[in-house]
């Protein structure tokens, strides 16, 4: 799931607003966008990309490895499907609001054909330096820049102020992964922690979370047995219990989900957590120095008094 | 979205073939007592989008028309969580057997629908889990597909059902075509009851409906019952804005779920206290300037403060916005803020050209500050 200059993309809804403007930005940052699909437009070039009816017969034609969704929520589950189908290896839903059921039959479609979904409901992946894929700011340069450290990002809001902490502080990225707000995501906390791991561009990973799901708690299962140096900042601890925060998957009923328990969890794994996003920068540069002398850096060093 | 028990049991349960008691929607004391006469012995169930009814007294028998009368006359206006009684179930008193529990929910590990059974009902399964695991059954289900006879078999064996196995497999399977029919995120039946006659019959019912599905489950819909929101919840929705008012004095504008979230643990740990969430995000960043007007509203508001990361949301349309309201609003409370992200530029220079503010580099700064203004 980091998306590489040699990967060619196909966006899905290309000639909606929000297509259009987000794929002229993924082009001129060096994404390999090579089809729109829209089944009334085929044929036709829109922003310099060649446009088709399908999936199918883009990737028949000129080829298509990722592809990416400006699809609104009533229609995304059968433009999710079609791409499935047509071979797609890796698909970016960036939609919002698609019927949990829907979401459910588009992951068991995804299961079958060996797709890997990231989303619903993500802002996407960057790879600085190199392209990305969906509706973050990858080309302004006080957020994103070349490095070593891996974010995985539940939010897109949030995890833009991550990187620009990084950035500002001299650690670039080798990766950002927007996994997304839903509560049932193709790419979990946890899948994104294990790539990081495996990644030889990473050196550190940040962890953006937020209350709501076990998937930080089950990322922290994982985390366990990592040794390269990891942060966390978890948000919503000063959200009311029983509230959907905004995003469908931020919600805490009962205990499950909460921030003291993802915090625990994340501790008790080695991941540093930080109280606010302005402190992940100067953690991860401990963390990174501590790795340096072949030690595991504990809960609480690197904070700032 | 969330419905009365009265709303789904006839739209739901009883639209799927599940059996429900015989009963009579009431509004008035009057009412509930020729509801009475009618039906016989009751039990009167206090009609409000929320648990523990039976704890608040919103659950009552009644022997008679006039026992009816005065339990109706004590129900309704009852408070009841963040709820007023308006309506009330008058319902024949079921001569129960044994009580069970069943559910179809989404399982978002699993990221498919589950089969919840359980053999003891009439409490909360989370207690039944906690003190007898082997009571409760699951069953994983393809969202594509449907539970088999032989599957649902397999679910319920074991739990000595006896006779009343086969009604509950059938119920079961409905069910489940009820939960993907009408975009259930949770349909829940507790008790579902084995009566002395011999019949199975669900005695309450939980449906939630996927707020994301309700474009295409609009006759279902108009049966919801309304979120318990306050005047300034309720305008914010009116807008297509999701506002949550809490008890605290430092306004929060912030764009994404998680940077507003983010935004009011900033303002606890510098020791303040967040008046709401508001979220601009998505598609909803245009709407800066109704949100500013609405954060405003907030009578508790002291100070304000505006966060801004922008990604797909652009900061100089949203700082448009907020300049906008500004200059018509003409708040009188400090304001302080941080912005950064695509389109920072023009909306750093416009908070500048407009209001004469300064923002600051780092959210943490501009949040200390609005909470030592707050105070």
């Amino acid at each position: 799931m980091i998306v590489r200059k040699k990967d060619r993309v196909v966006v899905l809804g290309i000639t909606g607003k929000q297509g259009t403007f987000w794929t002229e930005k993924m082009l001129a940052y060096g994404t390999d966008v090579v089809a729109g699909i829209n089944h009334k437009r085929a044929g036709e070039t829109h922003v310099g990309v060649p446009i088709f009816a399908t999936t199918a017969e883009a990737i028949e034609k000129v080829g298509g490895d990722v592809a990416v969704m400006f699809i609104p929520p009533a229609m995304a589950k059968d433009a999710a499907i079609s791409a499935v189908e047509a071979g797609i290896k890796l698909l970016v839903v960036l939609t919002e609001h698609i019927p949990a059921q829907d979401v459910m039959a588009m992951h068991a479609a995804a299961g079958k054909h060996g797709t890997r979904i990231v989303g619903p409901n993500t802002a996407g992946l960057v790879t600085p330096g190199e392209c990305f894929v969906g509706i973050m700011p990858a080309f302004v340069p006080s957020v994103f820049k070349p490095g070593r450290v891996g974010v995985i990002s539940r939010s897109g809001s949030l995890g833009t102020l991550v990187c620009l902490n990084l950035t500002r502080a001299g650690l670039g990225q080798s990766a950002f992964i927007g996994i997304g707000g839903d509560p049932m995501l193709g790419t979990t906390t946890r899948d994104a922690l294990e790539m990081l791991d495996r990644d030889g561009g990473t050196d550190a990973a940040v962890i953006v979370g937020e209350i709501g799901t076990t998937m930080e708690e089950s990322a922290a299962d994982y985390a366990k047995n990592m040794t390269k140096p990891m942060v966390a900042f978890i948000a919503g601890a000063a959200a009311p219990p029983g509230k959907k925060m905004g995003h469908a998957g931020a919600i805490v009923i009962g205990n499950a989900g909460s921030y003291g328990s993802k915090r625990r969890a994340l501790e008790s794994a080695g991941v540093i957590v930080v109280d606010t996003p302005g402190q992940i920068a100067v953690a991860v540069a401990a963390g990174l120095r501590a790795g340096q002398t072949g030690r595991k850096i504990a809960a609480g060093q690197g904070k700032p008094a | 979205m969330n419905f009365t028990e009265y709303a789904a049991k006839t739209m739901i349960l009883t639209a799927a073939g599940i059996p429900v008691p015989r009963g009579i929607l009431c509004t008035s004391a009057t009412e509930a007592s020729v509801a009475a006469a009618n039906i016989g012995p009751c039990v009167i169930k206090a009609q409000v989008p929320t648990g523990k009814r039976g704890k608040a007294g919103g659950i009552k028998l009644a022997a008679s028309p006039d026992e009816a009368k005065k339990v109706a006359r004590e129900m309704l206006g009852m408070r009841i969580g963040d709820y007023t009684v308006e309506r009330l179930l008058v319902e024949e008193q079921a001569e129960i057997v044994r009580e069970f529990y069943a559910a179809v929910l989404h399982d978002s590990t699993a990221r498919k629908p589950l089969i919840l059974f359980s053999s003891e009902g009439g409490m909360d399964i989370e207690d039944v889990a906690a003190q007898k695991p082997q009571a409760i059954r699951r069953l994983l289900v393809d969202v594509d597909s449907k539970p088999s006879s032989a599957e649902i078999a397999q679910m319920l064996q074991g739990l000595k059902l006896g006779a009343a196995e086969e009604q509950i497999a059938r119920i079961v399977a409905r069910l489940y075509a009820a939960y993907r029919g009408h975009d259930a995120e949770l349909l829940e039946v507790n008790p579902l009851a084995l009566l002395v006659d011999g019949r199975v019959v669900a005695l309450d019912c939980k449906f939630v409906l996927d707020d994301a599905a309700i474009f295409r489950q609009g006759e279902i819909a108009k049966s919801g019952a309304p979120a318990a929101m306050t005047a300034l919840e309720r305008h914010a929705a009116e807008a297509g804005l999701k506002l949550i008012q809490l008890d605290g004095n430092v306004g929060v504008l912030a764009n994404g779920a998680g940077l507003t979230m983010t935004t009011m643990d900033v303002i606890r740990h510098f020791g303040g206290r967040p008046a709401n969430f508001l979220e601009i995000g998505g598609e909803a960043y245009t709407k800066s300037e109704i949100a500013l007007d609405l954060v405003l509203s907030n009578p508790g508001v002291k100070s304000l403060v505006i966060n801004f990361c922008g990604a797909f949301a652009r900061t100089d349309v949203m700082a448009d916005g907020v300049v906008k309201a500004w200059h018509k609003l003409k708040p009188k409370i400090p304001v302080f803020f941080s912005i950064h992200g695509t389109g920072e530029v023009e909306a750093i220079r416009l908070v500048r050209s407009e209001l004469g503010i300064e923002p600051y580099d780092l959210m943490e700064d501009a949040i200390q500050a609005a909470v030592k203004a707050a105070q």
